[in-house]
């Protein structure tokens, strides 16, 4: 394995499988609120796919920071400041286009990160992107193909997939920003080069968009920052509020 | 959208005469353990009996997951949330295959839901209880599925082939749930006092709507008899329950919880556990509407229902428009 700092794998890690969890998280509030049977289904499986990604990641974070946390000290027990996930990803669910939006917009480009992330000199989040970069293919696939229905469909379903696409596509631009963390990590053969994704990321949204016949959203538009440094949306507190009730109430259990 | 168009095979009326023998032979073959298929000559009754009875399992079903989506975002632990949201995925799917099996005996899944939402077809009263801690979620797998277990089992034998064979699945995917639902308290019940508390105080809340689930006793019981006859049905609602009981209260007492039945008592002789009555007017009560969550579960599904319009019209329109490159 390549030299590296382990205080910079373990955040890097950390990045990965905060990303997962809070959209796991969002994903999950879908349960019993689907527009149809299968989607239900499907939410609920790509739901299941991110927190199962996020418990390897957070697991192994863990153990590479050595200090005896597991990942559900590291999932219910860090507050807002100390979460390390893009922007996007803590978004709230709006309408189903707005939750097939950012579907789409993560988890295409989860696929292109962690297909590169399946060649990584760290051996054990090799193994770990072999197994997600499968899952998110089918989540960017199944979300892409409902950008192309909801495009496509009716004025109503266009004109909220316009919305959403308009409303979320400020917060894509975190997905790919580079800062010295990850120039290390790329160094030392671990991790990955955001700048490469962003060309065929882009391709593929103009193919979906093209053939959802909705209008391409500008490259130069302003973006939002601050996910990855912990300077959150409001809606990160009142996620994570649900999610870490039980453990923060009742410190002393195990579940 | 979801009409199979099987009830168009077969609009031919015979004669009184004719009926009597087709009948005659229907019952020769549940008789000799014959499976019933879609296609297969059936008794109006037999056939309406069916829909019934699946249609409300597969809306239980559907209605099951927000008792229990209720605890997803609040799981404890990442592990129980993955557990959780597995077993609700699973539910789904029960409901996807059990509407699929209603289909085949004509009658469309819109059908199915629209009478769900009208609030003219049942589903199971347990739905209807409230989940107001962590325990409740191992409660519901160990006794609600336990109980469910106990009625669906049997079904695997069905004289109605597709029901039967849905039910095969179902049933390996149930026990799976009832298994984890009692780790859950196991767990719990041997966890901190506040665990515990709320291990005992979902087990109270849970145990007789779960006696409840077997339906009213076998001589105030309408379908019981007829059903039986047919197949549908192989033991009748007390045996269920008894069985249920005997299973069960063993289990509870091995996690040192107390039952919140003071007849609850070993019959040595017999080998089966004797319980107090059941209130049947509060079972009454949750049928005719008027449970904690009826009105709240009624309105979760309609409004999933409405706000989800747009997008099946999408879906739709998307298809009508690409119907000819299909």
């Amino acid at each position: 394995m390549a030299v590296c700092d382990q205080q910079d794998l373990f955040t890097y890690l950390l990045r990965l499988g905060d990303s997962g969890l809070v959209l796991g998280q969002r994903l999950s509030e879908w349960v019993g609120k689907a527009p149809m049977l299968e989607e239900e289904m499907a939410l609920a499986n790509m739901a299941l796919d991110l927190v199962g990604q996020s418990r390897m990641l957070l697991s192994y974070a863990a153990l590479v920071e050595g200090k005896g946390r597991t990942e559900d000290q590291l999932a219910m027990h860090r507050d807002v400041h100390e979460f390390t996930n893009p922007l996007l990803v803590e978004q709230p669910n709006g309408d189903f286009a707005h939750s097939m939006a950012r579907q789409y917009f993560y988890a295409s480009f989860a696929e292109r990160l962690f297909d590169k992330l399946q060649h990584s000199a760290d051996t054990q989040l090799a193994g770990i992107a072999a197994k997600a970069v499968k899952e998110f293919r089918y989540h960017a696939r199944h979300a892409g193909l409902w950008m192309v229905r909801l495009g496509d469909g009716t004025e109503e379903s266009r004109d909220r997939m316009i919305r959403a696409i308009q409303e979320l596509w400020p917060y894509t631009g975190e997905l790919f920003e580079t800062d010295e963390l990850d120039r290390r990590m790329l160094e030392a053969g671990i991790g990955v080069d955001l700048h490469v994704l962003r060309k065929s990321w882009r391709e593929d949204l103009d193919r979906v968009l093209g053939e959802a016949g909705l209008p391409l959203p500008a490259d130069d538009a302003w973006m939002h920052s601050g996910g990855r440094a912990g300077r959150h949306s409001e809606h990160l507190g009142h996620l994570l509020a649900t999610m870490q009730f039980l453990p923060r109430a009742y410190p002393d259990a195990g579940w | 959208m979801y009409t199979q168009g099987l009830d168009q095979s077969d609009t031919r009326t015979p004669g009184p005469e004719e009926e009597a023998q087709l009948v005659q032979a229907f019952q020769a073959r549940i008789d000799a353990e014959e499976k019933i298929e879609p296609r297969d000559w059936m008794p109006d009754a037999y056939r309406r009996t069916l829909v019934r009875q699946i249609s409300q399992h597969a809306h239980s079903e559907i209605v099951g997951m927000l008792p229990e989506g209720n605890w997803i975002t609040r799981a404890p632990s990442l592990k129980r949330k993955a557990i959780l949201l597995a077993k609700v995925q699973d539910e789904a799917g029960h409901g996807l295959y059990l509407y699929s099996a209603a289909e085949t005996l004509g009658t469309s899944r819109q059908q199915m839901v629209d009478q769900l939402l009208s609030g003219k077809a049942k589903y199971s009263s347990i739905f209807n209880y409230p989940t107001l801690n962590w325990a409740d979620i191992g409660a519901i797998g160990w006794l609600v599925d336990g109980a469910a277990i106990m009625n669906q089992i049997p079904l695997c034998r069905c004289s109605y082939g597709p029901y039967s064979r849905a039910m095969v699945r179902v049933c390996k995917e149930e026990s799976f749930h009832q298994r984890q639902g009692y780790e859950i308290m196991t767990v719990m019940a041997r966890g901190t006092d506040a665990q515990r508390r709320m291990a005992q105080d979902a087990l109270e809340r849970w145990w007789w709507p779960s006696l409840m689930m077997f339906g009213p006793s076998d001589s105030d019981s309408a379908h019981t008899a007829q059903s039986m006859r047919w197949k549908i049905k192989r033991f009748t609602n007390d045996e269920l329950r008894q069985k249920f009981v005997d299973v069960t209260v063993p289990q509870g007492h091995f996690l040192g919880l107390e039952f919140p039945d003071p007849e609850l008592k070993l019959d040595e002789q017999t080998g089966h556990w004797n319980f107090g009555p059941i209130d049947w007017s509060e079972f009454k009560q949750v049928l005719e509407g008027n449970g904690p969550c009826n009105a709240e579960r009624m309105r979760a599904r309609q409004t999933a229902h409405q706000e989800g319009a747009w997008v099946r019209q999408a879906l739709l329109a998307h298809a009508e428009k690409h119907e000819d490159i299909r």
